[in-house]
């Protein structure tokens, strides 16, 4: 299925969580938050939160700013 | 001691994290500036380049993070962005940043009154970024904003203190502590506005872009302490007249 990864799709499987997205793009679940389909999530859904097909995630995380 | 929401800090600069050539500078920089608090920004990760988490570099225990809401154009934006940074571990502490018109960076008093409001609510410890209007010092702090943050100049211009006489009604006024923000680009600038009484400033820019931003931070933070301590110790008083300092008596013998 397809999910879109600030604004990009991406081929996962069905049934995978948000941590398994993050691991496919090699993103550290500590240093990104995530908000799927306009929901921040806690750290702790990661592992349990199920992606649909057509979810829509934006991965943020710190850099450096004023 | 200065004391920000019920939290101390021994240094009264505040420095930021953004345009350093590397994160190793950025590191040694903040070091040699003494300071303990750091601003940082939230963005979208880019994952066709996703650069290492630069924010590694900085021990969590030695600064405190003080996310900012910088590119929000209005109110709404900035819950989202002030909601982001506390998932992501940034705590309540949050820089307060409305900035709708890209050329100048001036902050939309009416966004950021109506964002710190909300944001106080959903138990946020608010600094807003605002013009240095007293009036709205005032009506920042009546709503919970934990200190105010006047701008000296535009972000990023480098050109000191051109708010002076608002800024020192806002400091004659407000029961938070005022940090001068935005605009501060040198020792001297800083200088200035913890000489008027400002408990702090916010320094990024001046900083990160010098030639040397260890040495330059140094520089900054020797010009705090100095004006914090002239400050402290009661500025003479202006006057647009000569005074001798030199007795006038005693000058007989030479007419």
């Amino acid at each position: 299925m397809k999910v879109f990864c600030n604004g990009e799709a991406q081929d996962i499987a069905p049934g995978s969580r948000v941590i398994d997205c993050l691991n496919k793009l090699g993103l550290d679940p500590l240093s990104v938050v995530v908000e799927c389909d306009g929901k921040i999530l806690t750290r702790e859904e990661y592992a349990s939160h199920e992606l649909q097909d057509g979810s829509v995630l934006e991965l943020i995380r710190f850099v450096g700013g004023g | 001691m200065l004391t920000i929401a019920g939290r101390k800090f021994r240094s009264r600069l505040f420095g930021g994290t953004g345009k350093f050539s590397s994160p190793e500078v950025m590191k040694e920089a903040l070091a040699a500036s003494g300071c303990e608090m750091v601003t940082v920004a939230l963005r979208r990760i880019d994952l066709n380049n996703p650069a290492d988490d630069i924010m590694s570099v900085l021990d969590r225990d030695r600064y405190l993070f003080l996310p900012n809401t910088s590119g929000a154009r209005d109110a709404n934006e900035a819950m989202r962005l002030a909601r982001l940074a506390r998932a992501s571990g940034g705590g309540e502490w949050l820089k307060l940043e409305v900035t709708p018109d890209p050329r100048t960076l001036l902050p939309d008093p009416i966004e950021t009154l109506k964002a710190t409001e909300m944001l106080v609510k959903e138990g946020f410890k608010v600094l807003p970024y605002m013009n240095a209007d007293p009036i709205l010092a005032l009506r920042l702090q009546d709503v919970g904003a934990v200190a105010v943050m006047p701008l000296g100049s535009p972000i990023g211009t480098n050109q000191g203190v051109l708010t002076r006489f608002q800024i020192e009604i806002i400091i004659s006024q407000a029961q938070v502590p005022v940090i001068v923000d935005a605009g501060l680009g040198a020792p001297s600038h800083v200088a200035e506005a913890m000489e008027m009484g400002a408990d702090a400033v916010l320094v990024n820019t001046a900083i990160a872009v010098a030639g040397d931003p260890v040495r330059m931070a140094r520089a900054f933070a020797m010009a705090v302490e100095a004006g914090r301590i002239a400050y402290e110790s009661g500025l003479g008083a202006v006057s647009k007249d000569a005074a001798a300092s030199s007795p006038e008596d005693g000058l007989g013998f030479l007419r």
